[in-house]
């Protein structure tokens, strides 16, 4: 991932922690790692119950146009979010999925993926399901490589609700060896 | 000699450090950081979350946030707290800037210094409440009735959301108008790094407090160099009067004299026109020998620079920026300048009826095409169009 | 009489340099005065403490005319920049001096509002039964089947029951007086001014020159009899009681509300405390 600017998706359904990790990215990004970062999300009625996306431009300089276009990187956390978005997926970029919760069968698909059960590690490994948006965090920071793993721990102790800094990131190291282990690393 | 007191943000309300937060909540802090101390508002997409930061750290600050029944109501209680000595500010968005219109006239009229912040969607009407768009910025100069000038701003990125919000208060309080802050969703809801600096590097205007004694002291005399009246608040023994009739300089109504009328409604202008170059402020990137030049402001403008990059990259086209900040008044011996050495302006905006770009025209009187690049909100211009635009403009 | 004893001990507060006001002879807007201007004397607040806030209208001229920090603001919008006047400085006293019209059309929902809040302000209405500035319009306040030159035919509509708005909004003291209960009326004025909280006071008024001629009612001297005669003074009435629908129905008069409860500011104080502790930058008490 040497170009400039790189476009990422993240897109499940509410309740998923979903801006959060766009958040803890873009934070991790710009504050910690010292680049730029520029997070958008959809707002109005697709932001109530149903669909939730994400999107996060990383660039070393200002990021000007500030929308996700063409994503190099998409995570994708539900089946609908799947469909909907990965049609606009780089051909040459990374797919990021809940393997649990996104079927691919009869998709043939062309672009890296990486395939992690989030939700249910977040349940057995880490005993809270709602730090699977932070394992998905860590799964994200070993396979892409962009971010440096501290400058992301970093981010998430400072996002994170006060008291459950500790969970979370156990949580993120859940998800960033993991993601090791499937490199081969 | 007009006197303009600069001293430092009070520590209070300043977040020292680099956050990552959104344009709306960097407005807040840019305004904590200006010493606004007192906010009206009413809940409206896609503003709120200004307000809702407000509530939350006003209290920590010392000052205080009011949520109003109404926009109308929100826009007179403001004016209640200025004159009460307290710097202050309402948010709101299209609907609820359409219902203000008569209080910006009243701070007009009165020369109460306070910031209208308007983060636009797209209209007519409800429109598009979770969209940006750039449609009000005709209304923000002329909505209330009457002649009146006052100063537009607008901000590109979080970042400038805090530090021009900055300057809307302190232009407030020199030029004794009220400032409209003109973000728009996309700005609003964008989360990037902003840095807020230590208070003591953070400039701010004090009010132009009058050293006068009850007694000597006239409402509405005019500095004779900057035409700015010097200021009171209530509860200080200058049993002073404020109405939105045509007034005398002792602020006493005089709505059947013309030529009182008629001083005080130039004076209101004036005080904008005569000191505009103080009050300019724009950016240029590669002008100095460009073809072709973008004008333009806030989202827009930034959109643009993708959109140049891809002329210079695809087509080799020499295009400069020209970005306006305040974007009213406008620096006309500049634009001028430029419009006689580029064949033609291109000014995107987030509206159709080229509200800024029919202004780019009547200054640039025909010394070069100025091409309005409209755009109707609901998105941001796809810099696809504007390199589009910019390659049609060269040939 | 030496001119000394007939010296008017309002005179402190008029702007005498404004003099000649606007109001028509006979108007009961300048009676009002009158008496507020009495009550403020009376009631030992520090006069360069007391800030008056007025709308549009004939009786929106007051704060002109009163040599207090004075605010003339928009039509009906008086109620709303009370609130921030008062809640940017606590330590001012702000008075709200308007018509029926100002404060209850267009301004209605700022009335009812800061009623609920409790916003520690003091609402004087001169209630004229219909818009006096502008002509002679029909008001909320105009009696039912009364003639307006917007109902030339008379006013199909009800009447607001201003103190039984006041009251069932949440206002801590209510009162009504006609402008011939000069004396009842300043002592009501004394404690509306001294009251923590809410307050409003009514004043039924005449507008000879058009609610009266139009509807030959008379002249203001036959309105004062009408209000003597009329008028029945019952302290802690039941407002719900004391609506004016029709011009021939008895006016109940006096002072009908007065309980204690916290003001806005009393409470926001309190919750944020609560809430932050130290934290809390208290404002204003
Ligand atoms: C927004 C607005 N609408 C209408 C008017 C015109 N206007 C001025 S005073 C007034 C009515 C005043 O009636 P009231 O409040 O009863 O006062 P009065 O003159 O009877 O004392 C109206 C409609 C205005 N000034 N502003
Ligand atoms: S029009 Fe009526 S309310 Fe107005 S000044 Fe004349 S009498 Fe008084
Ligand atoms: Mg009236």
């Amino acid at each position: 991932m040497a170009a400039d600017r790189v476009e990422i998706r993240l897109a499940g359904f509410g309740g998923q922690g979903i801006i959060m990790m766009g958040y803890v990215i873009g934070k991790a990004y710009s504050i910690f790692e010292g680049y730029e970062a520029t997070l958008t999300q959809s707002f109005g009625p697709e932001a109530r119950g149903g669909a939730c996306s994400a999107q996060v431009v990383l660039s070393k300089d200002k990021v000007l146009y500030p929308y996700v276009v063409q994503p190099d990187i998409f995570v994708a956390m539900s089946q609908e979010a799947f469909t909907k978005y990965y049609p606009t997926l780089k051909k040459d970029g990374i797919l990021i999925i809940e393997e649990e919760l996104v079927d691919l069968s009869g998709v043939d698909i062309t672009q890296k993926l990486f395939k992690i059960p989030a939700t249910r590690f977040a349940e057995e490994k880490v005993g809270r399901r709602l730090t699977l948006n932070i394992v998905m965090c860590g799964f994200f920071t070993a396979v892409t490589g962009l971010i440096s793993r501290d400058a992301m721990r970093k981010a998430v102790e400072d996002t994170v609700p006060s008291g459950t800094e500790e969970l979370n990131l156990k949580a993120f190291d859940v998800g960033y060896e993991y993601g090791q282990q499937v490199l081969g690393k | 000699m007009a006197e303009i007191k600069w001293t430092t943000a009070d520590p209070k309300g300043v977040l020292t450090g680099a956050h990552y937060i959104d344009g709306n909540h960097a407005a807040c802090e840019g305004a904590l950081a200006a010493g606004c101390r007192f906010a009206a508002g009413y809940p409206i997409t896609p503003s709120t979350e200004v307000v809702e930061r407000f509530a939350a750290r006003i209290p920590l600050v010392g000052g205080m946030f009011i949520q109003m029944e109404d926009e109308i109501a929100s826009s007179i209680c403001l004016q209640g707290a200025v004159w009460a000595g307290l710097k202050a500010m309402t948010v709101t968005s299209g609907p609820g800037f359409s219902l203000m219109m008569e209080h910006i006239g009243f701070a007009a009229m009165t020369e109460t210094p306070c910031v209208f912040v308007n983060v636009q969607r797209g209209g007519p009407s409800t429109g598009t409440p979770t969209l940006p768009a750039q449609g009000d910025m005709q209304q923000a100069r002329w909505g209330s009735h009457g002649d009146y000038e006052t100063i537009l701003i607008s901000p590109s990125s979080p970042q400038e959301c805090f530090e021009f919000i900055i300057d809307a208060f302190n232009l407030a309080e020199i030029y004794r108008v009220p400032v409209m802050f003109m973000m728009d969703e996309c700005v609003g809801h964008m989360t990037e790094k902003v840095v807020i600096p230590e208070p003591e590097k953070i400039k701010v205007v004090e009010r132009r407090w009058t050293d006068k004694k009850p007694g000597e002291y006239l409402p509405y005399q005019p500095d004779p160099e900057d035409l700015v009246p010097y200021m009171v608040k209530a509860g200080d023994g200058y049993r002073f009067h404020i109405t939105g009739l045509t007034h005398d300089e002792r602020g006493y109504p005089a709505a059947t004299d013309v030529e009182i009328h008629n001083n005080l409604v130039r004076r209101l202008c004036e005080k904008i026109t005569k000191n505009a170059h103080k009050i300019w402020k724009w950016e240029e990137k590669d002008t100095d020998d460009c073809d072709i030049l973008i004008l333009s402001y806030g989202i827009s403008a930034r959109v643009a620079l993708r959109g140049i990059e891809l002329a210079k990259e695809r087509k080799g086209i020499k295009v400069g920026l020209f970005r306006l900040i305040v974007v009213w008044p406008m620096p006309e011996q500049r634009i001028i300048e430029l419009a006689e050495k580029v064949k033609a302006i291109i000014v995107p905006e987030l509206n159709i009826r080229a509200q800024v770009a029919r202004e780019i025209e009547r200054i640039v009187k025909g010394r070069c095409p100025v091409i309005p690049l409209g755009h109707a909100g609901a998105g941001v211009h796809n810099p696809e169009d504007i390199y589009n635009a910019i390659v049609e403009a060269a040939k | 009489m030496s001119t000394t004893l007939r010296e008017n001990p309002v005179e402190q507060f008029l702007r005498t340099d404004r003099m000649p006001h606007i109001w028509c002879p006979g108007c009961g807007i300048g009676t009002s005065v009158n008496c507020f201007a009495r009550a403020v004397l009376e009631c030992g607040i520090d006069l360069d403490k007391l800030c008056i806030v007025s709308g549009i209208g004939c009786t929106g001229r007051v704060a002109g005319y009163l040599r207090l920090d004075s605010f003339h603001t928009t039509h009906g919008r008086a109620i709303p920049f009370a609130t921030g006047l008062k809640l940017a400085n606590p330590d001012l006293h702000v008075v709200v001096y308007s018509g029926d019209g100002d404060l209850a059309a267009i301004g209605g929902n700022h009335l009812i509002h800061a009623a609920r809040r409790n916003i520690d302000i003091t609402v004087i209405c001169v209630n004229n039964f219909n818009y006096g500035m502008t002509g002679g319009q029909v008001a909320p306040t105009t009696h039912h089947e009364k003639v307006a030159t917007t109902t030339p035919y008379g006013d199909p509509e009800y009447p607001f029951n201003l103190p039984d708005l006041a009251a069932s909004c949440g206002a801590v003291f209510v009162a009504r007086w006609t402008t011939y209960h000069v004396v009842q009326l300043t002592k009501t004025l004394v404690k509306a001014l001294n009251k923590k909280g809410f307050s409003f006071v009514e004043i039924l008024a005449p507008c000879p020159t058009l609610y009266l001629r139009r509807n030959k009612l008379g002249t203001s001297v036959d309105l004062m009899k009408y209000f003597k005669e009329k008028s029945v003074i019952k302290h802690g009435a039941n407002t719900k009681e004391v609506g004016l629908e029709t011009y021939d129905k008895e006016i109940i008069v006096g002072e009908f509300v007065d309980i204690d409860k916290p003001d806005y500011l009393d409470n926001y104080n309190e919750i944020m405390k609560k809430r932050l502790g130290d934290k809390f930058q208290p404002w204003g008490r």
